[in-house]
């Protein structure tokens, strides 16, 4: 745990006023899942609570929109009679509310028909912390967010011919799980994600910066700020290239829009079933095949100081570094406890983060070796085309550029693209350090470097900016 | 943005950064980490007199701290899962979720503030954070937020609902699901079913400091369903799903939509897919059933037609549209031909945007998008309206907002979301066979499937269900691996024929994303059966 958090659980109770900052502590979410856990009659209880605040600010053609603080909580009961379950969730976190959503639970698990699949609750476990609480950034006021909006706002104002939208959503959380048979663990946690577009008053530029960060010290808003409004003027006026195969150089933003995705094709279950792209033709799944090229590799890892991702997954069971792919082999698929068991072997958990490791070639360095080729910001509405192959279709956005000769020549229309990570990743060039970024779709903890690939496949010119 | 599949773990939690792994539909896109977002039976419901007098008091509390304006929403939000596999139940859930949220208007500048303790002491306290919030922020701003005219309105009001899906028994609802799971799986080489009954329950109540007070409740009902059917040698495996559209009614749709005896055909049109025939790249006529049309409409004409949109407010993040600026579209963009007219509305029977008022307290009117061809109007909030002041002067119009103000829990601050937009029938009787048959060479696509847009809505690419080839007015056979390409003013020209009346048909999205922090909105787009000159048309089969 780290010293911050220490600090916080030192502070006065009366702190957790109505519009408290800090999320529930570790004392208070312990002994209310042990609470609830007295209440039960079921055989078996699991409860989980996400408990805190989130405060946001928004802005938009140079102005402020909307902003706020949420403070909620949410207590999810599992109660089980053998193999018959129900979850109930509520948000009344009083012992009258706790006592009522265990009954509810209960009547609904006794009335559901048996689950064959059901998996007895885990005993005691040993998590450790992934030190992923700040003060800084819990306790960062509507003032401080404000003036980091206007780390935007204004040079886009003083410009006078750039727009400036951006979003900054601060988080001070904690995940807590128990049950009834004495397992607990608990993640405090805090972020700052903050994204930032630009454009061209006369619509004929868009660039995009963002991050995000645990520590809200170490968000450096103007740096983002003079990224976006770079891009912005670089884009200005694009021009028309003919769609087809290009060597792409992806700055992580790209590649982490694109590389993500691979996630979600990750059960074990779904390949030994037969319905991913990694079945084993003949059947059983393609671990200990190479499925990309040998310089990739991606991992899992909540103790990374570049994620401070969840240690525990939401069956409970701790979570370490674990290897999906390795210089290119499928190390592991996803297995859950119901599915391991019936494959007789171990539970992989469900991860909370996701690194790809890189090399160390600049994205610089990526141009200058490019004869021709493509440089592109980030991917936008990425939607599956064909679950065989993780084929997924998506466009170029806020900041596309043609690369002649080693150099970025000019501005280009954005392109539509019909592709799969997997074949990008089998057809990569260089890759370089990767970096924790900010504005994928999925969201959470993603660390990814920026990768020259050739053969990307776009499909058809977009006229949007 | 639209309706975003999230996915959710079985037991429920922390799937992250890496993996959704889990083919069970769910909640919220950008959930925090730890499972459903919203909320079980709630220990103390208060009052409606309760109600309103913690809303009365928030709205107090907001003019005392220096509010010139001021709302507060006391929603509770429910949703009920049932969830099956094959011949199995995977888990069901309930949630519960209830709180309040304070919106204050400071010297034109917005501050939110929401709370779930609901106690005078917490209401107040959150009105003078969104007070503070919006005075912190007045730096930031450049020019006042006016709100236009709204008549003050004290009503209740109900979405029609006749069964109740809470008051239904969970073994029923399972029963209803593994049954039909057992029946698709009669299909040949159908392995795999997974289904799910999907039920939300809103009580919203709103008072604002104009001095309307509203009381509404709304049920809405979802059957997914996803069906694998999987080739004997595991080279190949083809999806059925999206095969029940949602709806703003209640149990008494799940009833109606016979799942049971409809998961047959579905299970076999899984398993025809296997064998249907790769298409051929190139241009055809496109036959568009209401089951896919609906999907288009929502991302090519309902998003590109927000005002908030149109002028910049979501370039952050969903994107800006084409249909701008305002000034140059209005009255003067041709969409497409002269037969088309679009209407926003939320007042169509089971459309899951229809509500009585919105979160602004104004009872939404129906309104035309599109007339004849032409842009008319745009989807606008209290404050968005009087953007447009202008176009409503010169068309004699009064400027008023058109109703589209919704937040989609009491702890999401309100903002402008889709009405329902439906493409209305044209006058002549026609119907999903008529149009076939007037086709020489073309496809006929039924059910959404692959979606994609870019974000100024000019470029999308659109899959489907369901893929049939057409020659000489008759349909030959299947086809897969079909996805076509559009630009979408072009697209929406090329329409050249529509069905009338009797084939109009609503298709709905539960989620519907758009805003930061993100939102979902539900949303029924109606149409009917439309066909659309030589459209560009991909194959989509590509081997790994």
């Amino acid at each position: 745990m780290s010293d911050y958090m220490r600090e916080g659980m030192r502070r006065p109770l009366s702190l957790r006023s109505n519009m408290q900052i800090a999320p529930m502590p570790e004392s208070e979410a312990q002994a209310l899942i042990e609470r609830t856990v007295k209440m039960s009659k079921a055989d078996s209880i699991n409860v989980q609570i996400d408990d805190g605040t989130t405060t946001n600010l928004r802005f938009a053609d140079n102005r402020v929109s909307t902003a706020g603080r949420v403070q909620d909580s949410s207590v999810v009961v599992v109660s089980a009679f053998g193999p018959k379950h129900a979850a109930v969730q509520t948000n009344d976190i009083s012992d009258e509310g706790l006592r009522r959503a265990v009954a509810q639970s209960e009547a609904l698990a006794k009335l559901a028909p048996d689950d064959p699949e059901a998996m007895p609750e885990l005993g005691p476990q040993q998590y450790k912390s992934s030190d992923a609480y700040f003060t800084s950034t819990a306790e960062a006021s509507a003032d401080e967010r404000a003036r980091a909006a206007m780390t935007a706002l204004q040079p886009a104002r003083a410009a006078g011919d750039l727009k400036a939208a951006g979003y900054l959503e601060v988080r001070a959380r904690a995940e807590a799980i128990g049950n009834s048979k004495g397992m607990f663990g608990y993640y405090p946690f805090t972020t700052a994600n903050y994204t930032l577009t630009v454009r061209t008053a006369d619509g004929t530029g868009s660039g995009w910066a963002g991050a995000e960060v645990n520590d809200w010290s170490r968000m450096d808003f103007a740096a983002l700020g003079t990224h976006a409004v770079e891009k912005a003027r670089a884009s200005h006026s694009p021009v028309a290239v003919e769609p087809g195969h290009y060597t792409v150089v992806m700055e992580p933003q790209a590649v982490g829009d694109i590389v993500q995705l691979i996630g979600f094709y990750a059960g074990a279950r779904e390949a030994d079933e037969g319905r991913s792209p990694f079945v084993k033709a003949g059947g059983g799944n393609k671990i200990g095949m190479k499925v990309v090229d040998s310089r990739v590799s991606i991992i899992s890892d909540p103790f990374d100081p570049d994620l401070r991702g969840q240690p525990f997954d939401g069956d409970g069971l701790p979570l370490g570094r674990q290897v999906w792919i390795e210089n290119g082999v499928l190390k592991q698929l996803y297995y859950s406890r119901f599915w391991a068991k019936k494959q007789n072997t171990v539970a992989t958990g469900a991860p909370s983060t996701f690194k790809m490791t890189g090399g160390t070639t600049s994205v610089d360095d990526m141009i200058k070796s490019t004869e021709r080729g493509i440089l592109l910001t980030r991917l936008w509405y990425l939607r599956e085309v064909d679950p065989r192959t993780i084929l997924y279709t998506g466009l170029t956005r806020d900041g596309t550029f043609l690369i002649e000769n080693g150099k970025v020549t000019r501005a280009i229309k954005n392109f539509r693209f019909n592709d799969s990570p997997l074949f990008m990743l089998n057809n990569v060039e260089a890759l370089g350090v990767p970096v924790r970024i900010g504005g994928t779709e999925a969201g959470g903890p993603i660390v990814v470097p920026a990768v020259k690939a050739k053969d990307f496949d776009f499909t058809s010119l977009s006229d949007a900016i | 943005m639209t309706n975003r599949r999230d996915f959710l773990k079985k037991s429920g939690t922390a799937l992250g950064a890496f993996a959704a792994l889990n083919q069970i539909p769910v909640l919220r896109p950008g959930a925090v980490p730890g499972f459903l977002h919203s909320g079980a039976p709630l220990a103390y419901i208060p009052t409606d007199d309760e109600i309103n007098a913690l809303m009365a008091t928030a709205l107090g509390a907001a003019k005392s701290a220096g509010a010139s304006y001021s709302d507060v929403r006391i929603g509770r939000y429910q949703n009920n899962f049932v969830i099956t596999r094959e011949h199995q139940i995977v888990q069901v859930v309930d949630t519960d979720s209830m709180g309040a949220g304070v919106r204050a208007l400071v010297d034109g500048t917005w501050g939110f503030a929401a709370t779930r303790n609901l106690t005078s002491d917490s209401l107040a306290a959150a009105a003078r954070e969104a007070v503070a919030i919006a005075k912190a922020n007045r730096i930031a701003q450049d020019r006042p937020v006016v709100l236009a005219p709204t008549p003050v309105v004290q009503a209740t009001w109900n979405n029609g609902f006749t069964k109740d899906p809470w008051d239904v028994p969970v073994e029923e609802k399972a029963d209803l699901l593994i049954r039909a799971n057992t029946e698709a799986m009669k299909a040949k080489n159908v392995r795999f079913v997974s289904s799910v009954m999907y039920f939300v329950k809103e009580n919203r109540h709103f008072a604002s400091t104009d001095g309307s007070v509203t009381n509404q409740t709304l049920v809405r009902s979802w059957v997914p369903m996803q069906i694998t059917a999987i080739s004997a040698d595991q080279t190949d495996f083809q999806n059925r799903s999206n095969t029940v559209q949602p709806m703003g009614r209640g149990y008494e749709y799940v009833a109606e939509a016979d799942i049971v005896n409809n998961a047959r055909k579905w299970g076999e049109e899984a398993s025809e897919k296997l064998t249907a025939k790769p298409v051929d790249v190139g241009r055809y006529d496109l036959v568009l059933h209401p089951s896919h049309l609906w999907l288009t409409i929502h991302e090519s004409i309902a998003h590109p037609t927000e005002l908030d949109r149109a002028l910049g407010y979501e370039a952050n993040y969903a994107g800006t549209s084409f249909a701008s600026p305002p000034e140059k579209m209005l009255g003067k963009f041709r969409y497409g031909p002269e037969f088309m007219n679009i209407q926003g509305d939320r007042s169509q029977p089971g459309g899951c945007a229809t509500i009585g008022y919105d979160d602004e307290g104004v009872k939404p009117e129906e309104f035309l998008i599109i007339k004849n061809g032409l842009i008319n109007d745009y989807q606008t909030t209290r404050e968005q309206a009087n953007w447009l002041k202008w176009w409503y002067d010169s068309q004699g119009r009064p400027t008023r907002s058109h109703g589209c103000s919704n937040g989609d829990s009491w702890s999401s601050v309100q903002f402008q979301r889709m009405p329902n937009v439906s493409l209305l029938p044209g006058e002549k009787d026609l119907g999903w066979n008529d149009l076939i048959g007037a086709t020489d060479r073309g496809i006929a696509i039924m059910g959404d499937g692959s979606f994609s847009i870019d974000q100024q809505r000019y470029n999308a690419q659109f899959g489907g269900q369901l893929f049939y080839e057409i020659k000489g007015g008759k349909i030959v056979g299947m086809l897969k691996d079909v996805a076509y390409q559009m630009r979408t003013p072009d697209f929406w020209n090329s329409m050249d024929m529509i069905g009338g009346r009797k084939s109009y048909m609503m298709g709905s999205a539960f989620f519907d994303g758009k805003g930061q922090p993100g939102q979902v909105n539900a949303v029924s787009h109606g149409c009917v059966p439309s066909r659309f000159r030589n459209i560009n048309v991909i194959n989509t089969g590509r081997k790994a």
